[in-house]
């Protein structure tokens, strides 16, 4: 009758915290993964064949160019206001040719079908008109031959035009590119800041600086990348001299800036978590403070410090809006600092609000996303793993 | 105390504040050459601060100020022109807590030797043997000289502290309660040890345990609420102690 294990009541306030604080936290696991789920499912249309889900215009695309023409014949009666109206910007082309290729819609018709015959004739040498249709049409089929995956990792990155190109190489370049500039600055400066607030600074000096760097990290970036386009640019061209203003160089300083405070703040919990008795000892054994820091502190504190790279590495490649201002924003397949990068972050976000929506082209946008995901998914992994593994070794002796 | 001892450090006047708090007040006193003197006394007495002082441990500690000279070797460690970086090399110091680096053994014993001076893999090899086996440490870890020091049992690591600041040969070794978070086997090793390095070094001790200062000092002195109430022989100061307070504390009566 007079259990004292009975469990006690509990306040009905408490429970309601307790789980509407479970509610909250469920929720946005779900909404996390959904976001995956959304992802990778918009991506997925390239590799599943062309699901109708995506609207029929678009889809078209893609179908239109590479198959039968009586796909392509049919559809242009449905557009037919919209695909006669380019004859009015392009006199030369054939009305046939605009019908057979006009399928994918006013847009994609307008930019590319001008640019051959007024690029291609001189070169090619005079080709008339009338054959400038079923080269073209050739053309499309020469591009459609190129398989997907040979399209895929080609080097030239023109979503838009006759045939589209996807080669997300150039990207991939120009990711890389800024990335490693923006590291090789910003880790640097980031960590040895860091040491310079974590072991040398008096303390009314740490009070500034360090939530002066940090302050920084959440500085709206699109201020950033303004900063790299009117000042960065003109230093960085009045210094070295190069053709282009905006270029490789001046984006991974921009997002330098970005990455700085990452690392810094990771670095520098890192080493304020490094035991102050290690330091004394150090001291104690005669050591200067810079010994100290760097033979000590720094070896104790290396698999924080990692992350702490690892994470800028992170920030940096997928950051947007300064690599879109500030790197020139040009898919160009060359590993030259001083020319104009574009990087995968930079091209969706540049591109995703003008894209037809459930194109190839779209869907390599999202794959695109999806490439962004894993990489910075597989860069949390490794710096979680590794961080624990060698914290684990390091202070456990095994 | 004997007048045929050299004296290595001297107090003077010596006061010294945490902040606005004053933590040890004037506190005179002469400690001999290779000799071991134990400091005793309850917790927050000043031993440690004394301690920590004269290798200035404490200019690490924001707000910290003294006041009148701390002489060692008949220099004034707090004058401007002493380097505190050498006066450390030559003072050793073992703290509390075994703290050993996060790197191997060997590495934990070569760190001071390879602070200043460049040396020989074979010399390097000397040292660290040499220290080792000073240690009493030599038998136990000579296969895993390159293992990580942290995974050394408690009493190795604090038997290793004493290696590492043996190797770099100082003249004086402070020991800050070397023997607190030993078991006694290991603690009767320290103590051995303590018995051993004193032909070479002097060595100043602060213990909580005062069968310890009984057991290994020469000399030991007795401090509360920041001042130096004795300072005599121990055996002296364990069987007819001149004050009160520390025959009340060694009988036990307090603290």
């Amino acid at each position: 009758m007079n259990n004292p294990f009975r469990t006690t009541r509990r306040n009905i306030g408490e429970l309601i915290a307790e789980w509407s604080i479970r509610a909250v936290a469920s929720l946005s696991i779900i909404v996390i993964f959904l976001i995956f789920v959304f992802v990778f499912r918009e991506a997925s249309t390239l590799f599943l064949g062309d699901s109708d889900e995506a609207t029929p215009q678009s889809t078209q695309v893609a179908q239109t160019d590479s198959t039968s023409q009586t796909t392509s014949s049919s559809e242009p009666d449905v557009y037919n206001p919209e695909a006669e109206e380019p004859e009015v910007y392009n006199p030369e082309a054939e009305a046939p040719s605009s019908g057979e290729e006009g399928a994918p819609g006013e847009f994609i018709y307008i930019a590319a079908n001008p640019a051959y015959p007024h690029i291609y004739n001189p070169s090619t040498g005079l080709i008339p008109p009338d054959i400038d249709a079923a080269s073209t049409e050739e053309d499309v089929v020469l591009g459609d031959t190129l398989s997907f995956t040979e399209n895929f990792f080609s080097s030239t990155w023109q979503p838009v035009g006759e045939v589209p190109k996807f080669g997300i190489v150039p990207l991939l370049i120009g990711t890389a590119k800024t990335t490693l500039i923006a590291i090789l600055i910003g880790a640097p400066l980031g960590i040895l800041a860091a040491l310079f607030v974590a072991f040398f600074a008096k303390p009314w000096i740490r009070e500034i600086v360090k939530p002066g760097i940090e302050l920084l990290a959440g500085f709206p970036s699109v201020v950033i990348g303004f900063f790299c386009l009117v000042s960065v640019a003109s230093w960085v061209q009045d210094i070295t001299g190069v053709p282009y203003r905006l270029n490789a160089i001046v984006g991974g300083i921009g997002l330098s800036l970005a990455v700085i405070p990452i690392v810094f703040s990771i670095a520098e919990d890192a080493l304020s978590a490094v035991p102050k008795t290690l330091r004394e000892a150090s001291l104690a054994l005669g050591s200067t403070e810079w010994q100290t820091a760097y033979r000590v502190m720094l070896p104790a504190a290396a698999p924080g410090v990692f992350a702490a790279v690892l994470l800028g590495i992170g920030r940096a490649f997928g950051e947007t809006m300064i690599a879109i201002m500030a790197t020139g924003n040009a898919p160009l397949s060359t590993f030259s600092p001083f020319e104009p990068a574009r990087t995968v972050a930079a091209t969706i976000g540049s591109e995703m609000g003008e894209v037809v929506w459930g194109s190839e082209h779209y869907g390599v946008l999202f794959l695109l996303g999806v490439l962004l995901f894993v990489f910075s998914f597989g860069l949390n992994a490794i710096t979680e793993l590794y961080v624990k593994t060698r914290f684990i070794k390091r202070f456990q002796g095994k | 105390m004997a007048k045929d001892l050299q004296t290595k450090i001297a107090a003077h006047d010596f006061n010294f504040f945490y902040g606005q708090k004053q933590a040890l007040f004037d506190i005179n006193l002469s400690i001999p050459e290779r000799k071991v003197t134990a400091f005793i006394g309850p917790s927050g007495c000043g031993k440690s601060t004394f301690l920590r002082s004269i290798n200035r441990m404490n200019d690490l500690i924001e707000g910290t100020r003294i006041d009148g000279n701390m002489i060692v070797d008949g220099v004034n460690v707090y004058d401007k022109e002493v380097d505190v970086v050498t006066l450390r090399r030559r003072i050793g110091m073992v703290f509390q807590k075994s703290i050993p680096f996060p790197k191997s053994i060997y590495e934990n014993i070569t760190y001071g030797l390879t602070l200043n001076e460049s040396r020989t893999k074979a010399e390097l090899d000397e040292i660290v043997e040499s220290s080792l086996r000073r240690s009493a440490l030599w038998d136990e870890v000579k296969d895993r000289l390159n293992h990580s020091a942290l995974g050394m049992s408690g009493g190795q690591q604090q038997r290793l502290c004493i290696a590492r600041a043996i190797a770099i040969n100082p003249e004086i070794l402070l020991m800050d309660e070397p023997c607190s978070a030993l078991d006694p086997i290991s603690t009767a090793k320290v103590e051995e040890l303590i018995e051993e390095l004193k032909d070479t070094y002097t060595i100043v001790l602060v213990t909580h345990n005062m069968q310890q200062a009984g057991r290994v000092s020469d000399y030991t002195g007795f401090f509360l609420m920041g001042s130096l109430i004795e300072f005599d022989r121990t055996r002296t100061i364990f069987t007819s102690p001149s004050k009160k307070e520390t025959e009340d504390y060694i009988t036990g009566r307090f603290g």
